[in-house]
């Protein structure tokens, strides 16, 4: 038998694969793509019309509109992170790629943020003047860029879990949203202090290392969470 | 156990159990594949054919018993186990929005790095090598299948497991199956089909399974 000479691909050479195709297959469906982003920017902007359109009062709420928004987008996103793949056999043809599971779903799931967190962090300073706020976009942004990054980390260990049930989505969200709960509330308070131009080092550094730690951690969870998903 | 069972390529199922909630599905499994083997499952419908299939390719646990690649049980060592393993599922595992070419280079370059005319042989292999520019979302049922299938030759693997490889296929594409699938024996792989319609009946090589 004779053993051919393998050129196995190196971990960035495969992430580097896995990017490259979820990008393409976003560009040829962006309509489904684009979906997590245009809920996030309604839902903000009909904060002002539903309740006091005056600035100052909107102003008090902005910063939990932004985040419970951003939140409610990453859920609804994180459902269609692995459905499609599960569902037409793509899935286990990973599993038995050979490649380690956990950094191919690692890298989907950057993949998933570029598309899905990134377009809503670049939004947020202009839906954000529509609640008033007036500065510290910056620091909102790079709050709010940390904080998705966690949600949709958490949201695709949910999903991994979920993604063999039929209807799992309501399921996820219990799952998911407790442990979500901490991101909301320091990402809340950090866009606070930095509308009122405070500084909001010590929460953004917390939020980096919750990110750092979700990076580390939930890859592994995703993996065996996925393996159990679609026995 | 000597070097050379180790580098002898085979597949060994002991005893294998499998139940699904109160349905004992697979009882006493066992089966040996050889390098020049294709061993055929058959059986009525929900019999457990695709079962005993995800089973071997690892992607179910048995209940008991255990499957075993050159003599080494393959959860020890998953990763050298499926280098060596192309597996057909009843789905294809395409993505409709990609063309059938971009299909076959993602799937192979997940393996190993993998250059467009390998893909495009692989393709032509099957006998779809015009659908290589076309998005999979236009290609009939039976070109889909012959996609997935190029891509299980362009794994280079020595184990095919094909889960009714000639469903939608023609008549011509049962026949361009069932030689490559003849080539890839006489090369000294091994293959574990399960199908409704037997395949390369008069092989030497081939054997069949029933459950019932």
């Amino acid at each position: 038998m004779m053993q051919p000479v393998r050129h196995t691909p190196g971990p960035l050479h495969l992430a580097a694969v896995v990017l490259m195709r979820e990008l393409r297959l976003a560009l040829r469906r962006w309509d489904q793509v684009l979906q997590p982003l245009i809920f996030f920017v309604v839902v903000v902007t009909l904060f002002p019309l539903a309740t006091n359109p005056e600035l100052s009062a909107l102003r008090h709420i902005a910063p939990g509109v932004l985040w419970v928004a951003a939140m409610l987008a990453s859920l609804l996103a994180a459902d269609a992170l692995f459905r499609p793949d599960v569902e037409d056999g793509t899935m286990e043809q990973w599993v038995l790629s050979g490649q380690p599971l956990p950094w191919l779903l690692f890298s989907k799931s950057l993949a998933h943020w570029l598309l899905t967190g990134l377009p809503l962090v670049l939004v947020t300073p202009v839906v954000a003047v529509s609640l008033g706020v007036e500065q510290g976009f910056g620091t909102i942004m790079m709050v709010l860029a940390l904080g998705t990054g966690v949600l949709t980390l958490l949201g695709a260990v949910g999903a991994a879990l979920t993604v063999g049930l039929r209807r799992g989505n309501m399921l996820m969200a219990l799952l998911v949203l407790p442990l979500e709960m901490p991101v909301l509330i320091f990402g809340a308070q950090a866009v606070e202090s930095a509308m009122r131009n405070e500084p909001a080092l010590g929460i953004i550094s917390l939020l980096a290392s919750v990110l750092l730690l979700a990076m580390i951690l939930t890859p592994f969870a995703m993996a065996a969470s996925m393996r159990i998903s679609i026995e | 156990m000597s070097d050379a069972d180790v580098s002898t390529p085979t597949l060994t199922a002991n005893a294998l159990h499998l139940w699904r909630g109160e349905h004992h599905l697979l009882r006493d499994i066992s089966f040996s594949l050889a390098a020049g083997e294709l061993l055929q499952v058959t059986g009525p419908n929900g019999v457990g054919k695709t079962s005993l299939l995800r089973v071997a390719a690892g992607l179910m646990p048995a209940e008991s018993g255990e499957v075993l690649w050159r003599r080494i049980s393959i959860h020890r060592d998953p990763a050298r186990y499926y280098d060596e393993v192309a597996y057909l599922g009843h789905a294809n595992a395409l993505k409709t929005d990609l063309t059938a070419l971009e299909n076959v280079q993602f799937a192979g370059s997940l393996r190993q790095q993998v250059n467009k005319p390998d893909c495009l042989q692989a393709l032509h292999a099957l006998g779809v090598a015009h659908c290589a520019a076309l998005p999979v979302k236009v290609l009939s049922a039976g070109q889909r299948r012959r996609v997935a299938l190029a891509r299980v030759l362009l794994c280079d693997a020595v184990l095919w497991i094909l889960d009714e490889p000639i469903t939608n296929l023609d008549t011509a594409g049962i026949e361009l199956v069932e030689d490559l699938m003849a080539q890839h024996l006489a090369r000294g792989g091994m293959i574990l089909t399960a199908a409704h319609q037997a395949l390369l009946v008069s092989h030497a090589g081939t054997r069949n399974l029933d459950l019932h």
